[in-house]
């Protein structure tokens, strides 16, 4: 394990927060406001963190162990992703499968805390979220197949490593379809716009924030948290399918992943300023199509 | 598989997937636009010279396929005044999920046709599958408008199988298809403003009713 990996481990965990920053701060100027600071989940979370925890009295060790399972779930999930170039700390065949399933596991405990309230209301969201969920993981696993068939690598690292710089000389269209596939279930993943609004909160709309209504102090922080980081997991998931990583040194590679990390937050803010929240009913039909563009890139490359 | 022409298919394909999951007819018309203009396009990109004969048809092409015919039926949904959405008779979901099994399958029969080798890959599977989702559109909508929509799709994959032939194709003949296709719309343009005028919708299953 180099140091190179662990620095870009280190950049990814410190930057995430700011993340949703330079969305909010994209959205404001795409709208004509000033907007929060870029840095407001950074405050957020150190008030947070100060602030007492106020537990229902309905509640049991389930909604207590969510936001911790959550934030370990993607702590772990982002030592199986390539960042930087560099292949991962933690790397095995066929890891996809884990990576899907970690983040799987912490949308499972934050439905499971979202249900042990007995709130009708966060119900209602884990209902919804877990619907989103069922349409977004087909869609990643095609994605992943794409993948896996472009560079004949079956581990996170391969087919994210050199592998894919040559894939992209012969199949260029088919892995721009994939990236689209996955930008799309970046939005879905994360709650963003055209399947969710981070901004609501009128308790009837809202899927992922209505979930965490009850958790607060520390426990609220881990989740806004973990949130973050899973936004910047899949944006760094969509940076190494586009990134070149030909023959670049540390410092660059690095440049490279803030970079990209910034652009994919400007580029959800833009989506985000342009296209109005889905009904419900119509979100499995965006994810479907996501997820027939990755079928679409598939059979490119099979053909 | 970077060449010209085989983006030009991936975005005839993609335009196919586009009808069948928008909801609203005027996006129905602008994806068939699109599709109509890269057909146009194509004979140029696929020809390993220019002719006279290659920019007619091109011209033509573009002409009927992506300017006429779409301006005519948004002409024909203005004046008739249908609703601006497409009711499919199955779901969204179940479209998009029978066009890509149309389009594996596309893929699956085209490896296996006995063509003349010097074509395009991508040239018969693309064909294959805009008439294979030209077919679906065409029997699981229930407007009028949308079912010409479907036809146009058809003829369109079927133009695009006749590329593989472009070379000896006589002129005459490529010219008397696009105007049997525009001459068809135009028919069934006029048909479906009466339909409306007659039953008060465009919806096609109320046609099998008897009446007096």
């Amino acid at each position: 394990m180099s140091v190179g990996v662990l620095v870009a481990l280190a950049i990814l965990f410190l930057v995430a927060p700011a993340l949703p920053g330079i969305t909010i701060r994209t959205k404001s100027l795409l709208t004509g406001r000033r907007g929060a600071p870029m840095l407001q989940l950074y405050y957020d979370l150190w008030k947070l963190l100060r602030k007492g925890i106020v537990y229902s009295s309905t509640t049991t060790w389930v909604f207590r162990a969510a936001p911790v399972v959550l934030v370990a779930s993607l702590l772990v999930a982002s030592l199986l992703l390539p960042l930087g170039g560099r292949p991962a700390p933690l790397r095995f065949a066929g890891d996809l499968v884990a990576f899907a399933g970690l983040l799987a596991l912490g949308r499972f405990a934050l439905v499971l805390a979202a249900l042990d309230t007995g709130s009708s209301f966060e119900g209602m969201g884990a209902s919804r979220e877990v619907t989103v969920a069922t349409f977004a993981e087909p869609a990643l696993f095609l994605g992943f197949v794409a993948l896996v068939l472009a560079t004949q690598e079956v581990s996170l690292s391969g087919m994210m490593g050199p592998s894919l710089d040559e894939a992209w000389q012969g199949a260029g269209a088919p892995l721009t379809l994939v990236g689209i596939s996955m930008f799309v279930l970046l939005l879905a993943e994360n709650s963003r716009v055209p399947i969710d609004d981070p901004a609501t909160h009128l308790e009837l709309t809202m899927i992922h924030e209505v979930m965490i209504l009850d958790h607060s102090g520390p426990d609220l922080a881990l989740i806004l948290y973990g949130s973050a980081l899973k936004f910047a997991l899949f944006g760094a998931l969509v940076v190494n399918i586009f990134a070149p990583r030909t023959e670049v040194g540390v410092a660059v590679s690095l440049l490279l992943l803030v970079l990209g990390l910034a652009t994919i937050s400007i580029a959800v803010g833009i989506v985000e300023s342009v296209t109005a929240r889905l009904r419900l009913p119509r979100v499995p039909q965006l994810l479907v199509g996501s997820a027939v563009l990755s079928i679409l890139g598939i059979i490119l490359l099979l053909g | 598989m970077e060449t010209a022409p085989q983006l030009a298919l991936l975005f005839v394909v993609l335009s196919n997937f586009a009808v069948l999951g928008t909801t609203r007819l005027s996006t129905c018309i602008r994806a068939v636009a699109l599709q109509g203009f890269l057909l146009g396009l194509l004979p140029l990109l696929l020809a390993s010279r220019m002719s006279p004969h290659l920019v007619f048809l091109a011209v033509g092409t573009i002409a009927v396929k992506a300017v006429v015919l779409p301006w005519f039926l948004m002409w024909a949904i203005r004046e008739a005044a249908v609703r601006r959405e497409v009711e499919p008779l199955i779901g969204y979901i179940s479209s998009l999920l029978l066009g890509a099994i149309a389009l594996g399958l596309a893929f699956a029969i085209a490896g296996r046709l006995p063509l003349p080798p010097e074509h395009d890959p991508l040239l018969v599977p693309a064909s294959l599958t805009t008439v294979m989702i030209g077919l679906i559109v065409l029997t699981t909508r229930r407007k009028a408008l949308t079912q010409v929509v479907g036809y146009l799709m058809l003829e369109n994959g079927i133009y695009l199988f006749g590329l593989t032939q472009a070379e000896s194709v006589p002129f005459l003949l490529e010219i008397g298809v696009l105007l049997d296709v525009f001459v068809g719309v135009f028919i069934m343009g006029i048909v479906v403003f009466h339909i409306n005028r007659e039953f008060d919708s465009l919806d096609s299953a109320r046609l099998t009713e008897l009446s007096d």
